[in-house]
């Protein structure tokens, strides 16, 4: 079992080693090869030990390999904790990442920094896997940081664009935020326990709940609550829950792929696994999860929101993993654990498959990312058009799709919840239902059906698609602007030399579509049951009994089959067909409504447009606050104190002191005898009396 | 008979007078020299009253030498007195501030 694990964990960290520093040597094959070898291993390894765990049923594994370190009697280790939940983050990591690495074959082909890219994302697998699997706070951190710098390396990838450059800052700044969060509620953890082990703090977790601090002199917090929050913060920075989701959509800036893996499969679902995982803790403080619920009420809600007015295929996407991430919150602050990894399971299936369509078709499209230049695509690319469209269906929820399964138990379990703000996060995920519906089927709409709207000389097309872009406020902040010259430049470079029509993708981008579809499709019909409802979990995950809303809804659960019927009965059914319907309407039926409804609300429109304000907050407040604060600390505290007081202050001390000294010395000879006698005097009236 | 006391009277008088003289004098370097002259007369005096006064000879002795010494200073003084008019056509001592810091 060692082995296994230790080959799984490591088959990633060599392949990336072997691509990333010997790339010149290998070459694009070579480098190609070592990874997916090395991720495929390992994915393969994950499927049998889930196997192991499932049908031979292994007790939980749980040991540390290597002592980095002990201080204080606090044991700092590398360790592995396998049971149901680690071994399912695995294998979804394991697959997922597969998929991403064979197609990144395609999208990469002609991209010089081909090796380099390979190497972080085989690294990436690597930090998520440590991540996954850690048995103690250290090495989740570490994981955690792990993943956040790939993240950082990856968005910036090609970082002779600005606005790569700046949104990889964006990402790692905000993350840091989050970190920080973290990183408190670990130091919390460890100073109620000394220990870092995650087995030896879930036993004490209720004496932990008997503590509190004092942390403004005279308000007794709860200890439980307090370190929760703080864990939680971490969590909202790597899962990007409001407000500290800004990094996601400019994430975008980032190569399709990782996008794919990181930006909606993965390294966003670490603040999800982390909470489940964290499930004993979070369950003892009411506060706490009334704070998760709201959070990821809001998120859900709000960020898809967003969604119905962008235009660019890749943030549309971008925002509707924002608001799945949303409903994964939700989910963990109604305390139904299960159904939240539940969904992130089956989204990280169909998320994954719709952006690496929306890249499937970036590519067919020459790089051109806006919607509005698409349309009618159903015909080029027939692959991607079914398996986006499965992904959709997926996403919205139609009944027998994974997504489905997850969401419609999710929304159950929200419904059955009694944590304070149950009600607000009921009718949240519920809307969100609609809005995700109608934000999925305009992209769908947009881009495979209706008029062609592009024109079939590349060149022509793109230098339209430039100007507008560098006008329109879809989405980019100002800073992006003059970045895009630079994105079509690039583009221009790569790909000036295939114009004509659109053409399907090659076999490496469309068969990891289709490995990604099948799961779509058909792992919530087949999971639902023992997953959700049959006690999969175990002990890893901790409900105490009033909280335990899965319990609750597994009485109605009869199979499968009969959740789908029952599907017909609840709203969010309906709400999802208004939504598809409602998007049909505007965009195909009637493609004249939308800017005119866009003109008469144009307030509610400009709200959206400019999503919410939150980037000119921060860029105002937070950015501009600290660099004032900077500023002012330069002028005030680096020029007026350190070199205008202590530097040049003490050398003009001395200047004065001996100006002052300099006049005793007069050149008259008068004076230095009056010295000489005075001092004489002196010496000899001391001597005298002295004695 | 002349009494201990008022030979040190007198030689404190001469003394005061010729410290006097070096602060109050800004005209002239001679005058200070003289002062100088005088201090050291004044310090004789005291060495010859104490001479006799503990029937010690060794006061007198003395007073040889820093007579000796005297002529000498007095002697190099002038000389530099000579030299620094050469110099600067003044031995005003007012003017003789290239010191001054």
């Amino acid at each position: 079992m060692q082995q296994t694990l230790l080959i799984i964990v490591l088959a990633p960290l060599f392949a990336a080693i072997i691509a990333g520093l010997a790339g010149r040597v290998i070459g694009r094959a070579g480098a190609h090869t070592v990874t997916i070898a090395g991720v495929a291993l390992s994915c393969g390894l994950s499927l049998y030990v889930l196997k192991q765990i499932l049908v031979d049923g292994i007790p939980v594994y749980n040991h540390a390999l290597y002592t980095w370190l002990i201080s204080d009697g606090i044991r700092m280790e590398v360790g592995f904790l396998i049971d149901q939940l680690s071994a399912l983050m695995m294998c979804v990591v394991t697959f997922v990442s597969l998929c991403v690495h064979v197609y990144t074959i395609g999208y990469m082909k002609d991209d010089p920094g081909y090796q380099r890219f390979f190497a972080y994302i085989s690294l990436f697998t690597f930090s998520m896997l440590m991540l996954v699997m850690s048995n103690n706070f250290l090495q989740l951190f570490f994981g955690w940081e792990a993943v956040g710098l790939v993240s950082y390396l990856l968005i910036g990838f090609w970082f002779t664009r600005p606005s790569a450059i700046f949104a990889n800052m964006k990402a790692f700044l905000v993350n840091r935020v989050g970190d920080f969060g973290f990183v408190l509620g670990i130091a919390g953890v460890v100073y109620l326990t000394n220990s870092l082990d995650y087995v030896t703090v879930f036993e004490q977790a209720n004496s932990i709940a008997a503590k509190t601090f004092e942390i403004i002199p005279g308000a007794q917090w709860e200890a439980i609550t307090v370190i929760c929050i703080c864990l939680f913060i971490g969590a909202m920075g790597k899962s990007a829950q409001v407000p500290l989701h800004v990094w996601l959509p400019d994430s975008m800036e980032g190569p399709t792929p990782i996008s794919a893996l990181i930006h909606a499969a993965t390294m966003v679902t670490a603040g999800i696994f982390m909470v489940a995982r964290m499930s004993p803790l979070f369950e003892l403080s009411e506060t706490a999860l009334s704070f998760v619920l709201v959070i990821g009420a809001t998120t859900a809600f709000f960020m898809g929101l967003l969604g119905l007015v962008n235009n660019d295929i890749k943030r549309v996407v971008a925002y509707s993993t924002l608001s799945q991430l949303g409903y994964m919150t939700v989910a963990l602050g109604a305390s139904a654990y299960g159904a939240a990894i539940f969904h992130l399971m089956t989204h990280a299936f169909f998320k994954a498959l719709l952006f690496l369509a929306a890249g499937s078709v970036i590519m067919a499209m020459h790089h051109e990312q806006d919607m509005r230049k698409m349309g009618g695509l159903k015909k080029y690319l027939p692959i991607t058009y079914w398996t986006s469209l499965i992904g959709s269906l997926a996403l919205i929820g139609f009944p027998g799709f994974s997504g489905f399964f997850s969401k419609d138990a999710l929304i159950e379990a929200v419904h059955a919840s009694t944590t304070w703000g149950h009600t607000y996060a009921y009718w949240c995920v519920l809307l969100g239902v609609f809005v995700t519906a109608f934000y999925s089927f305009r992209l769908v709409f947009m881009t495979f059906h209706g008029p062609e709207r592009f024109s079939t000389d590349a060149h022509e097309a793109k230098a339209a698609g430039h100007d507008e872009h560098a006008h329109d406020s879809h989405g980019h902040d100002a800073h992006g602007h003059d970045a895009h010259a630079d994105d079509h430049a690039h583009d221009d470079h790569d790909h000036g030399d295939h114009g004509g029509p659109p053409h399907e993708s090659p076999w490496v981008v469309t068969l990891p579509l289709i490995l990604l579809a099948i799961p779509s499709i058909f792992i919530g019909w087949f999971t639902i049951g023992p997953v959700l409802f049959g006690g999969y979990f175990g002990d890893a995950i901790y409900v105490t009994e009033h909280h335990d809303v899965l319990a609750e809804i597994a009485h109605e659960f009869h199979g499968p089959a009969e959740f789908v019927l029952h599907g017909f009965l609840g709203a969010p059914l309906y709400l999802a067909f208004a939504g598809v319907a409602l998007s049909w309407f505007l965009y195909i039926k009637r493609p004249d409504l939308p800017p005119v409804i866009a003109d008469k609300f144009s307030a509610i429109y400009k709200v959206l447009a400019n999503k919410f304000y939150f980037d000119e907050f921060n860029q105002k407040v937070f950015a501009g606050g600290s660099r004032a604060l900077g500023s002012l600390l330069w002028h005030i505290g680096d020029e007026k104190v350190i070199d205008g007081l202590l530097v040049n202050g003490s050398a003009r001390l001395v200047g004065w002191f001996s100006g002052k000294v300099r006049q005793v010395q007069t050149g008259y000879l008068y004076t230095y005898a009056f010295t000489m006698i005075i001092g004489l005097a002196v010496f000899l009236l001391w001597f005298v009396l002295a004695r | 008979m002349i009494t201990l006391p008022s030979v040190l009277l007198l030689s404190g008088i001469l003394f005061s007078l010729s410290v006097a003289g070096i602060f109050l004098n800004r005209k002239n370097v001679i005058i200070l020299l003289m002062c100088i002259e005088l201090m050291l007369l004044a310090v004789n005096f005291n060495f010859i009253a104490f001479a006799r006064q503990l029937g010690d000879i060794d006061g007198q002795v003395f007073v040889f030498f820093i007579l000796t010494v005297a002529a000498a200073e007095s002697a190099i003084g002038l000389a530099i007195l000579v030299v620094l008019f050469r110099e600067r056509r003044s031995i005003n001592v007012s003017e003789l501030d290239s010191m001054k810091g």
